[in-house]
């Protein structure tokens, strides 16, 4: 009878084990990379009906961030400017750029601008603007520097490791109130000691106490 | 088993440059990992948020305007129309701040932080009408430092800042009537500032710098 196994056969259920340890270990990777919103948000850079540049708007002429966002200090929600507030300077500044043509359309006839909602929280998860930047929750915790850019782009994952990451530890995030709408400026935590010791001061004083319960957010 | 190994490295090498690397700049809507035809659950609810668009309403829009003669409940029923719209009893334009409202240290510093956000970008920090915008070609901004402005009444300044007038537009939806308020109180101080005299310094140390008596 001639042989039906060579030899090697019988090393081949261990190989077999081995190569399945593998692909697990290969498949676990995968996961712990790709099916996050480290990968799969972060970088998100949609092309907007207008090419609006925050860089240009922040650091060349200046403008705060609630110029236009005006209702992030009052309202659960941080608003996108209505068309009237780039009438505001627009209606004579570049008043017939082409590029402009949505706003002024938007303006006369009331139709909306069709803006891209980039950061988009899931509708279980309850997030309030104005509690958040008037407690030293800078915008560039969560926005990274928008400041700098030409085109928005999705910097911070924004899951809820992110957000239960601050609500633990406060102090390292906050920045004094003054310095919250300066995407330039430093956490008071990176202030050395006596920047840390303002923060905890601050986290006491103003009763900063981030939920860590699930009903906090969720609702 | 060296096929299997070379077979595994392949789908690996092919899963990275299809999926590439995480933060790569991307302008297609994000991948729902768990999408929610596989995995109902509340990621997307049959709500509308704020700003949100809809094939509900022919405009769009999720959000609605409030219904005529709607009252929002913080600013009651705005019958005093000092308050509301800088008008007097007699019909003119009202002086001075409205009854609730006093000057004080606060109410000027929000006035400070407001003019500073939405009005000095053209009529400038000091109030002269030189913003930033003018060197983007935003022709004559009014300065508050010629006659005409330095007398007119606070309720015609408010007034202003709810309606706005000529090129500038309303700043009602940004400022809620406290705060506009606010604003002609700080731009009152902005005045006063640049009529200022030798005689407006009292601290002792500054008078002396300054060479006074």
């Amino acid at each position: 009878m001639s042989k039906l196994f060579p030899k090697s056969a019988n090393s081949l259920p261990f190989q077999i084990l081995i190569y399945l340890g593998l692909v697990v270990g290969i498949a676990t990777a995968g996961v712990t990379y790709y099916m996050t919103p480290k990968y799969t948000r972060v970088g998100y850079a949609p092309v907007q009906p207008v090419p609006f540049s925050h860089a240009k708007h922040v650091q060349e002429v200046g403008l705060d961030c609630r110029y236009c966002h005006s209702n992030v200090d009052k309202s659960a929600h941080s608003n996108v400017p209505t068309a009237q507030t780039c009438m505001n300077c627009h209606s004579v500044i570049k008043a017939n750029s082409p590029l402009l043509a949505p706003i002024r359309e938007s303006y006369e006839k009331g139709t909306a601008v069709p803006w891209v909602w980039i950061h988009h929280t899931p509708d279980h998860a309850y997030f309030n603007h104005a509690v958040h930047v008037n407690r030293g929750v800078s915008c560039v915790e969560c926005h990274g520097k928008v400041n700098e850019m030409d085109v928005v782009t999705h910097s911070q994952p924004l899951s809820m490791g992110f957000c239960i990451e601050c609500h633990r530890n406060p102090e390292l995030r906050l920045r004094d109130p003054k310095d919250v709408y300066n995407l330039d400026s430093k956490r008071l935590a990176d202030q050395g000691a006596a920047g840390l010791k303002t923060a905890e001061n601050f986290v006491h004083d103003w009763k900063v106490k981030p939920p860590q319960s699930c009903s906090g957010c969720h609702r | 088993m060296r096929h299997v190994y070379l077979a595994t490295f392949f789908v690996v090498a092919l899963v990275l440059s299809v999926f590439g690397l995480r933060g790569t700049v991307f302008t297609s809507p994000p991948m729902d990992v768990f999408p929610e035809w596989l995995f109902p659950s509340m990621k997307y609810q049959p709500k509308f948020r704020p700003q949100a668009e809809t094939t509900f309403f022919a405009d769009g829009r999720a959000d609605r305007l409030p219904p005529p003669h709607t009252v929002r409940a913080d600013l009651a029923l705005r019958e005093d129309d000092h308050r509301y719209l800088g008008k007097s009893a007699a019909g003119g334009f009202s002086a001075g701040l409205p009854e609730g409202l006093s000057v004080d240290r606060k109410l000027i510093e929000i006035g400070r932080d407001r003019y500073q956000i939405y009005c000095a970008p053209c009529h400038g920090a000091l109030g002269d009408g030189n913003g930033i915008t003018k060197r983007y070609g935003m022709g004559a901004t009014a300065t508050y430092h010629d006659a005409r402005l330095r007398t007119m009444a606070d309720g015609e300044i408010f007034n202003t800042i709810t309606n706005g007038k000529n090129t500038m537009l309303a700043y009602a939806d940004k400022l809620v009537p406290d705060e506009r308020w606010a604003v002609v109180l700080y731009i009152r101080a902005l005045q006063r500032a640049q009529q200022a005299t030798a005689a407006d310094v009292t601290d002792a140390a500054a008078r002396k710098t300054l060479g006074l008596p």
